[in-house]
């Protein structure tokens, strides 16, 4: 199981702010960018052809390749613009 | 709580008493130095009635903790402070504060400058302008942020 979380212009391209996937096959983040992906043009170009994309697993930053497992928190975002 | 020097928070903050709190009882510190950001009226040339700021809860407190430490280990510091504002807010308000402590100023005027810099680039907020015209629009992020945190990287 996976939770996934997306904020600010990505949550309000795809619609959602948090789902859960039960799915154990996502070895990484690019696996699971592609399933995604699959739900759409929309979801593909707000994640896998979306180059200024931002990753956390964890709460920590991640990329494309960081190894995923059950229970972990991935959220989505677009770079970050505080302060 | 379990990062007292990090805040996140909607309600504005006094600056006075923010400091004097981080002074309190630190005999040592010879220098405060704290930034203050405000929320601008203009950006990109459209009138900005409401800023919004986003946030991902978790995670920013422990970004924020973590530059704050880095900090720490850069230089010699007494305490150190960093409060950032989230939800709605009007142009002239106040957003963040960085607020530093050391026993020469030097080590203080750095670390507030570098914490602020790696805020800019690596605390997850959003910021969304509400136009007064209605029209919403999420702000892009900037080369010369990144360009900021950079710099640290040769220094």
């Amino acid at each position: 199981m996976l939770n996934i979380l997306y904020f600010a212009s990505l949550k309000e391209a795809l619609g959602q702010a948090e789902e859960t996937i039960s799915a154990t096959e996502f070895s990484t983040v690019e696996n699971l960018i592609n399933t995604l992906s699959e739900r759409g043009e929309q979801w593909a170009g707000a994640l896998l052809h979306n180059t200024n994309l931002q990753i956390a697993v964890n709460h920590d930053i991640a990329s494309r390749d960081t190894p995923l497992s059950s229970g972990d928190e991935i959220a989505f975002f677009p770079p970050v613009t505080g302060g | 709580m379990p990062f007292p020097c990090i805040k996140i928070q909607q309600e504005d903050f006094d600056l006075t008493t923010e400091i004097n709190n981080l002074r309190k009882g630190h005999k040592k510190i010879g220098a405060v130095v704290a930034f203050v950001g405000t929320v601008r009226d203009l950006n990109e040339g459209d009138d900005i009635a409401v800023l919004e700021l986003e946030h991902y809860p978790n995670m920013t407190e422990k970004a924020l903790e973590d530059i704050r430490l880095k900090a720490h280990d850069r230089w010699n510091l007494q305490t150190s402070l960093i409060i950032h504002r989230i939800g709605k807010m009007q142009p002239c308000e106040q957003i963040v504060l960085v607020a530093v402590t050391s026993r020469h100023r030097e080590e203080a005027f750095h670390a507030a400058h570098f914490i602020m810099d790696y805020l800019k680039t690596n605390a997850p907020f959003w910021k969304k302008e509400t136009f007064a015209n209605g029209d919403t629009h999420w702000v892009d992020a900037r080369m010369s942020d990144k360009d900021a945190e950079q710099k640290w990287l040769s220094r």
